[in-house]
């Protein structure tokens, strides 16, 4: 049986240097080096590159997006304060309009209000004349009847008529 | 004393004088293939954009090894040498652990050690680099301007340019195997603390090697990191030396 002892004193064997080692080492190499480039590295590399221009184009995309909804956003906020001035402006004028309108109706109810006014003190007028005129004609029959009564007497029409209308002037200066 | 368990080595392989092999050495490299292989398709299976288990382990690594190339080249030059620093560090790193694991032998001959811990697997790592630097060098930069690297910055370092390329290759090599062909002596070392000089198995001597065992098991598995880390680090520092126009980037 051979024993550890034994070698104790390994005689530092360094092998010399073999052609055939170095022959085969060298094709081995090659070939592992070939055949993983080809296996491993390679697809190890592209998966790698592959995720790193992924993750790229993922915030690219990202801050792209983000730049849009920016732009949105600001959109949205211009248009809301369109919106609102216009429905203020909107409020505004229905306000105006609701005020003139008010003017409108008070004036047209004021002009309404004089005009039946007017028309009543015309109306007024107008009877209280008829009335008068109604008045002089039956007091001037009235007046005639009293007076023939009153003096017993006849008097010529023309007197009569003369007499009356110097009482009506009277009653009219009177009046 | 007798002589340590020796490699299976076989000469004079297809009647060709220089053709020699050490067979445990070309099944661990084709064990840590496999195994590094059986990684690879393991952890990237089922490739999701929202990984999960191994896949976030598995990118982890390129993570790192991606780190180790763009501190030496810009990411567009460099992302062609990441599968290769990516074999590199695994297949250092399974071959280190590899080593560390156990030790098989049968009769006097040891058959599992880490591939690592033979110096002609490491220069040929190291060699292969370099070759590939001055490869990428004249097709990435053209002939011309990787001609003149060598004149740079002025003639007379020519000399040096050309032993320094010699003596990458060696240091590159050298450090990787030295590294671990020692952590396995002192490995073999403190398991022989176990047995007395009859060669009997001690229930001291094992008691007593306990904790140096897991203290160096520990430090090796540190080193096997480390040394994957600096093989591969290297590796882009080197290839970047050639293929990175030094007279535009003002280095």
């Amino acid at each position: 049986m051979h024993l550890y002892s034994d070698f104790l004193l390994i005689g530092a064997d360094v092998g010399g240097l073999h052609i055939g080692n170095m022959i085969v080492m060298i094709i081995f190499f090659l070939l592992l080096l070939a055949i993983l480039k080809k296996v491993a590295w390679g697809p190890l590399m592209d998966v790698m590159e592959e995720r790193e221009n992924f993750v790229a184009n993922e915030i690219e995309t990202a801050e792209k997006n983000r730049k849009q909804a920016e732009v949105a956003a600001a959109d949205a906020q211009a248009q809301l304060d369109k919106t609102r001035e216009e429905a203020q402006q909107m409020i505004s004028e229905a306000k105006d309009a609701g005020e003139k309108q008010q003017a409108d109706i008070i004036e047209a109810a004021r002009q309404e209000a004089s005009r039946i006014k007017v028309t009543a003190t015309e109306d007024i007028q107008n009877e209280k004349e008829k009335a008068l005129q109604e008045l002089q004609a039956q007091v001037a029959s009235l007046s005639v009847l009293v007076a023939s009564k009153v003096i017993e007497k006849e008097i010529s029409l023309e007197d009569q008529e003369a007499l009356i209308n110097d009482y009506i002037k009277e009653v009219g200066e009177g009046k | 004393m007798k002589d340590g368990p020796t490699a299976p080595i076989v000469e004079n392989v297809f009647g060709i004088s220089w053709l020699s092999f050490d067979l445990s050495i070309v099944m661990m490299v084709v064990i840590t293939s496999i195994v590094v292989l059986l990684i690879g398709i393991w952890g990237s299976r089922k490739l999701q954009m929202k990984p999960s288990g191994v896949q976030n382990f598995m990118e982890w690594v390129v993570e790192f090894v991606k780190g180790l190339v763009t501190d030496t080249m810009d990411w567009k030059t460099g992302r062609a040498f990441l599968p290769l620093g990516l074999t590199l560090i695994m297949f250092i790193l399974v071959s280190n652990v590899l080593g560390m694991v156990t030790t098989v032998i049968i009769g006097d001959k040891q058959w599992w050690t880490a591939p690592t811990a033979d110096a002609g697997v490491t220069l040929t790592l190291a060699a292969m680099v370099v070759v590939l630097s001055h490869y990428y060098g004249i097709k990435l930069r053209g002939f011309k301007a990787y001609g003149k690297g060598f004149f740079a910055p002025i003639w007379i370092m020519f000399p040096f340019k050309i032993i320094e390329e010699f003596t990458n290759t060696l240091t590159l090599g050298l450090r990787l195997f030295g590294n671990i062909f020692a952590g396995g002596i002192l490995t073999t070392l403190i398991l022989g603390m176990s047995f007395n000089a009859m060669g009997d198995f001690s229930v001291f001597g094992f008691i007593g090697s306990i904790i140096p065992m897991l203290a160096w098991q520990g430090f090796s598995l540190f080193v096997a990191g480390i040394q994957a880390f600096i093989f591969t680090l290297l590796t882009m520092l080197y290839l970047s030396h050639k293929v990175v126009d030094e007279t535009v980037d003002g280095h």
